[in-house]
């Protein structure tokens, strides 16, 4: 689905990526882990056409690299950024149809069924995105890339700052959503979460990829958890 | 004493209703590019000449159609070819291009049209007094001048309110990123709000030309006056935008009917000076005379005990 090679990434002269490699196959959840500042939101930034790629990115089988964030997301490629950035003006429902790429768009989500798996978001349709809390908004930052009904979504730290009960529903839907045949790229810095519902993990640290494992070999993996997860 | 209260705030609300015209679409592009495109009101004025030329052909109702429509694309064809490739080089290079673009559009009008004031008529079917109170007339074409402008005013809020594409507008504007990821082209949403903003200019021409006369001149004349309408409204708010417009519109208006002027005053304060004083010139002002410096007070006004415009909320 989505497989990323010798991939190199700049912030003006600091060389951020350095050769990222990595891929993630149709129907996986595939987490990429790793401390604060290694890199992690500049991968997927720069596979969303925001940061400017070197080296090649290519999703579905076609080069994506250094084509502009919307063709990339008309791909089928859905991006859920770290800062949830709802839109605060417009009612939850607007939001939700912001996600949508055309208005006849018959895919695997539709809004009054994420108002029912949602409870919260539903009794709040028409109320304004600002006056949601932290996790509701988590939610439908999410439910937001889904209208666009993509094949494959990148999400950058669903969990941070929040609840563990919420925690265990952003985990729930990660699982619904991988049921329904899209393909998971999890950014998280939160181990338990990962290790629970990852089919594949990739650490990463100081802008390469140093650990490629499932969650099994990475509980038993000591050295590297030390040297490049924990604090 | 009524009659000339009523009548002045109609004519008012026609100018005001026609300031907004111009300022809605400054303030959407304003946002939108973070920076005043100086350039906004020669497309007032390139709506005006179209429409007269339009009109001399084929009569003033496919002026009105068509003048618009064709400033509406000049002005994509601007944001395109000319402020997207600006942009790049910061706000200041795009204040500058906006500024050049204004000299360059009033001397092709000059080079094209010539320098005197065009014969610009309104049509014949609205040459008529729409109604006579206390023996004087209001216009029908005034009349219609509110009527479009309300039209349009309607429309657009019905738009960017309600549509999907309005949602898409409201979000691009304060998170282009965002939207852009979720699969919309913003480039191309702005250009389209760019050739929008320059057609409601150019309608705005379309039908003042015949009032405010179409010369060379118009768009400073008009243009001035958004831009202090922008300023004082708050920059980047619709709703400060409109009541900016209204009051400014009213304002002047009131002030142009009104006979009152210093010796009223200084009569009222039992004062009086010599006729050959040297400050003579000040002692008979009146109001009227001074009617074209009031938005400008106003804005000074605004600007010492609002600094952010009356609905703006910019921090900086
Ligand atoms: N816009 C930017 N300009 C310059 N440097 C940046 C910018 N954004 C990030 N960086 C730098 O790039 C490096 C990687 O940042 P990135 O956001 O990818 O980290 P991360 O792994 O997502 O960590 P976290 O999200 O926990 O901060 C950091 O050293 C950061 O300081
Ligand atoms: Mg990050």
């Amino acid at each position: 689905m989505l497989e990323v090679k010798d991939l190199h990434a700049y912030y003006g002269k600091s060389h951020i990526l350095q050769g990222v490699n990595f891929n993630v196959q149709q129907g996986e959840i595939v987490s990429l882990l790793g401390r604060n500042g290694v890199g992690r939101s500049t991968t997927v930034k720069t596979i969303m056409g925001e940061v400017a790629p070197e080296g090649s990115i290519k999703f579905k089988g076609e080069e994506i690299a250094g084509k502009k964030s919307f063709e990339i997301a008309h791909l089928g490629l859905g991006y859920v950024p770290e800062n949830r950035d709802i839109f605060p003006t417009l009612t939850v429902r607007q939001n939700l149809v912001l996600g949508m790429k055309s208005t006849k768009s018959e895919g695997r989500w539709n809004i009054e069924e994420m108002f029912k798996m949602f409870p919260n978001l539903g009794e709040r349709a028409d109320v304004h995105g600002g006056v949601l809390s932290g996790g509701e908004q988590q939610m439908l930052c999410m439910c937001r890339t889904l209208m666009g009904d993509p094949d494959m979504i990148m999400i950058d730290e669903p969990t941070e700052g929040l609840a563990p009960k919420i925690v265990e529903q952003v985990a729930l839907l990660l699982q619904e959503i991988a049921k329904r045949g899209v393909a998971i790229l999890l950014v998280e810095q939160k181990l338990s979460i990962a290790l629970k519902i990852s089919h594949r993990l990739y650490v990463m640290g100081h802008g390469k990829i140093v650990y490629e494992g499932t969650p099994d070999s990475l509980l038993k993996a000591n050295e590297i958890r030390s040297e490049w997860l924990e604090v | 004493m009524l009659e000339v209260f009523i009548f002045a705030t109609l004519n008012g609300l026609v100018t005001g209703l026609l300031l907004f015209m111009l300022a809605s679409g400054l303030t959407l592009i304003f946002s939108m590019m973070g920076v005043l495109n100086f350039a906004h009101a020669s497309f007032y004025m390139l709506g005006a000449y179209f429409a007269y030329s339009i009109s001399l052909q084929f009569g003033f109702w496919l002026g009105l159609i068509f003048a618009p429509l064709i400033v509406g694309c000049l002005g994509a064809a601007v944001e395109r070819y000319g402020l997207r490739r600006v942009h790049e080089s910061g706000h200041v290079a795009e204040l500058v291009f906006t500024f050049g673009l204004a000299f360059l559009i009033e001397e092709a009008i000059q080079f094209f049209w010539g320098p005197d004031t065009k014969n610009y008529q309104s049509p014949d079917i609205l040459d008529f007094p729409l109604f006579t109170l206390f023996g004087q007339e209001f216009s029908a074409y005034r009349g219609f001048m509110i009527g479009v402008s309300v039209l349009i005013f309607i429309g657009l809020f019905r738009v960017l309110t309600r549509s999907r594409i309005g949602i898409i507008i409201q979000a691009a504007i304060t998170h282009p990123n965002t939207v852009a990821n979720l699969g919309h082209n913003v480039p191309l949403i702005f250009m389209g709000v760019f050739g929008v903003g320059t057609a409601l200019a150019g309608l705005a021409g379309v039908i003042a030309g015949p009032v405010l006369t179409t010369f060379p001149g118009m768009a400073i004349v008009l243009g001035s006056i958004v831009f202090v309408i922008v300023v004082i409204g708050g920059l980047g708010s619709l709703a400060g935008a409109f009541i900016a417009s209204l009051l400014i519109g009213l304002l002047q208006s009131y002030a142009i009917a009104s006979d009152v002027g210093m010796p009223d005053l200084l009569n009222f304060l039992g004062v009086s000076f010599e006729r050959d004083h040297p400050l003579n010139d000040l002692w008979t002002m009146t109001l009227p005379q001074i009617a074209p410096i009031l938005p400008f007070l106003l804005l000074v006004l605004v600007l010492i005990f609002r600094p952010t415009g009356l609905m703006g909320n910019r921090e900086e």
